[in-house]
């Protein structure tokens, strides 16, 4: 069986298991279906955030972001992990406490207030969005890429899959299916990882394999890393391990970017919502601790990769003539994630800083649809060339993409990283919508429209909106509006700016009131959504000390802090009631009475 | 009840504590170490690793593993200890 036979067997099989479990987990009830009867273990739990978490963009394209970065990197590896200690610490077994089914739920009751309720249910429906047509598109992707579809079918593919078990089983039904997509994509990523690792260090385990000398070839016996840092060098890169090498990276946006990230992490409300399905409250300590160790298995191996396939990349293909090319690099130049323009005539490539030419490949085709060849029988490319002195496009999911076949490894490999990308598409998007069904069906319909509704009703509400979201996701993915990349900025931005400090306030504070937390909420998004407006869309420069619009939701963090505060401190206390509740909230001792209303 | 209200504080001012350290080490590994000192540990090599990059790219993430465990672990001595521990009747 080839690469194509064994992709469509494990998309096949895992999609099988997927619809199985969905099935098997079918609930007919709300506290069922919002918080999966809040009967999860921890470990469990830890392994469906993880999924949860970890999307399209974290499996495909992360590892080859931080190749290019190099140090820089970090701000997306610690950004994406540290987060989790706030949430273990500061939000999980709080709101776990609290015992009801969303975020905007805690909102509203905390701060006894129906516009706070809908404010925040408005955030968590557009954060959720935002973040949920990029992971349709990456379906897409990876369908086209692996499967030879085209990417709308594969959206369309998609789209039902993740209907059929969203709206059936709803969290419980999720939280099972991510369990296996963990597993899934877990395994799809290390096992090209310890190859590749191997392959060029002799140490299996990326992690060390990452410190350890090159095992063969030109530079046998020197660092990996120290090797990477000359060859960057030579070519006129920056090194790879140095820190702070141009103005975006200078270290108030690497500091920024990252706390943003953090703080936003543990805003996001399709994360906070896994940790009201534990039965406990000290399960909901431990399954973020889970988590993050099943999230680490993979942000740990991710730079190591990154560091492995820059190295080979730069080896096999820099200064060689094009016939020598390795076979891998036929396969990915067809699907246009790597190119090669021989500007200056001499049929060898270089590979210098700067792009080749504008923009993505195209193939230059001629009358029959067939792509045209050059004098060394290289694919010709209809892109507009820059004037720098590089020749190679190197596209950033290739890194992963092609780790298979750089560690050598058979077809029945490369056919699972397919499935593990899919998995990891799929697990996102099916928790986001999630979020986006129980804001609508429980936080606007049930607590504010019809607050007599059945049981029946919500359910129906939750899942007819789960297919309208579906619905608009899949559009957003196969008509791509050019900001979908721009949003993640928004999304993370947002909910820093927005949830965490009311959260925090929420809990670690009995005198934080309603009007504080309005206010607050308000002058945070707004600043933050202004100023990524501005400096994204209308052409600003970055006029707040610089600070690039991926790190301002910091400082939109920081003024909610201080509005809310300084607001609070003129306006009269919360109720006495509420303060009784916040109390409450900071003691696991009869959490496992939790409220059914 | 006012002698549990009383426990009560004490037990939420000792989670708070905790926090605290914790939090500390948190900020260190992860800002400190990784970003604000990364220039000057990169001079110190740890195998093929210069010291700053291995902790803004592995050593911090572990750091933050072990920080959720440890914190499970300690809170689940206070929880006991102050008698708000979910098992207790």
């Amino acid at each position: 069986m080839g690469i194509l036979g064994w992709t469509y067997f494990w998309v096949g099989l895992t999609f099988g298991i997927y619809i199985f479990i969905a099935w098997r987990s079918r609930v007919a009830d709300t506290k069922g279906f919002y918080v999966a009867g809040m009967g999860v273990p921890p470990v469990a739990n830890g392994m469906a955030t993880g999924a949860d978490w970890m999307s399209a963009a974290s499996f495909i394209s992360m590892a080859g972001l931080i190749s290019f970065l190099g140090y820089a990197g970090t701000y997306y590896l610690l950004g994406w992990t540290g987060g989790y200690v706030l949430l273990a610490l500061l939000l999980a077994p709080y709101l776990r406490k609290f015992g009801k089914y969303t975020v905007p739920d805690f909102v509203g009751d905390r701060y006894y207030s129906q516009s706070a309720r809908m404010v925040a249910a408005a955030c968590a429906v557009f954060v959720s969005f935002t973040y949920v047509a990029g992971q349709m598109r990456g379906v897409g992707i990876v369908f086209s890429r692996f499967l030879e579809v085209d990417i709308n079918t594969g959206v369309l593919i998609g789209m039902c899959i993740v209907f059929i078990y969203a709206a059936l089983g709803g969290m419980k039904g999720i939280t099972w299916t991510q369990v296996a997509q963990y597993c899934v994509l877990i395994i799809a990523y290390l096992i090209p990882a310890w190859a590749v690792s191997y392959k060029i260090t002799g140490v299996p385990i990326p992690q060390i394999g990452f410190g350890s000398t090159i095992a063969s070839g030109q530079h046998a016996g020197q660092y990996l890393l120290d090797t990477l840092n000359v060859i960057a060098r030579d070519l006129g890169f920056v090194e790879y391990t140095k820190a702070f090498a141009t103005q975006k990276t200078n270290m108030l946006n690497v500091f920024m970017i990252m706390f943003c990230l953090m703080v936003g992490t543990a805003g996001l409300p399709h994360v906070i919502i896994r940790f009201y399905t534990v039965p406990k409250v000290r399960d909901a300590r431990l399954s973020a601790g889970w988590a993050l160790f099943f999230i680490a298995l993979l942000y740990t191996t991710a730079p190591a990769v990154a560091a492995f396939v820059r190295y080979n990349m730069i080896n096999t293909l820099e200064g060689k003539r094009w016939e020598e090319r390795p076979a891998w690099y036929t396969n990915w130049s067809k699907p246009g994630l790597i190119a090669w323009v021989d500007k200056n005539g001499d049929g060898v490539i270089q590979y210098k800083p700067g792009k080749p030419f504008i923009g993505r490949p195209k193939w230059k085709k001629g009358k029959d649809g067939k792509i045209l060849t050059g004098k060394w029988g290289e694919p010709l490319l209809a892109n507009k060339l820059t004037k720098n002195e590089n020749e190679l496009y190197i596209d950033r999911d290739i890194m992963v993409l092609a780790s298979p076949e750089i560690g050598g490894l058979p077809a029945w490999v490369v056919g699972l990283v397919a499935a593990g990308g899919l998995a990891a598409a799929l697990s996102t998007a099916a928790g986001l919508l999630l979020v986006v069904g129980s804001s609508v069906s429980h936080d606007l319909y049930y607590r504010v429209v019809n607050k007599n509704a059945t049981e029946k009703q919500r359910l129906l509400v939750a899942r007819i909106m789960i297919g309208v979201a579906v619905a608009c996701a899949g559009y957003f993915g196969i008509n791509p509006p050019a900001f979908v990349a721009q949003v993640v900025a928004f999304a993370f931005g947002l909910a820093a700016s927005s949830f965490f400090p009311i959260i925090i306030l929420g809990i670690f504070s009995t005198r934080v009131n309603r009007e504080g937390a309005i206010c607050g909420m308000l002058a945070g998004i707004i600043f933050t959504a202004i100023y990524i407006i501005q400096t994204k869309f209308l052409g600003y420069g970055n006029w707040f000390l610089g600070i690039t619009p991926e790190g301002i939701g910091t400082i939109g963090m920081l003024i909610n802090f201080i509005v809310t505060i300084i607001v609070t401190s003129f306006t009269k206390a919360p109720p006495a009631e509420i303060q009784q509740i916040v109390e409450n909230v900071r003691i696991p001792k009869g959490a496992g009475a939790a409220l059914d209303h | 009840m006012a002698e549990e209200g009383k426990d009560l504080r004490a037990y939420w001012r000792r989670n708070l504590q905790i926090q605290f350290w914790l939090l500390a080490i948190w900020f260190v590994a992860g800002y400190v170490l990784s970003i604000f000192l990364v220039e000057p540990l990169n001079h110190i090599k740890m195998g093929g690793f210069p010291l700053g990059f291995w902790f803004a790219q592995q050593g911090a993430i572990y750091v933050f593993v072990i920080l959720i465990f440890v914190y499970c672990k300690l809170m689940r001595g206070v929880d006991k200890e102050f008698g708000v521990d979910e098992d207790a009747a």
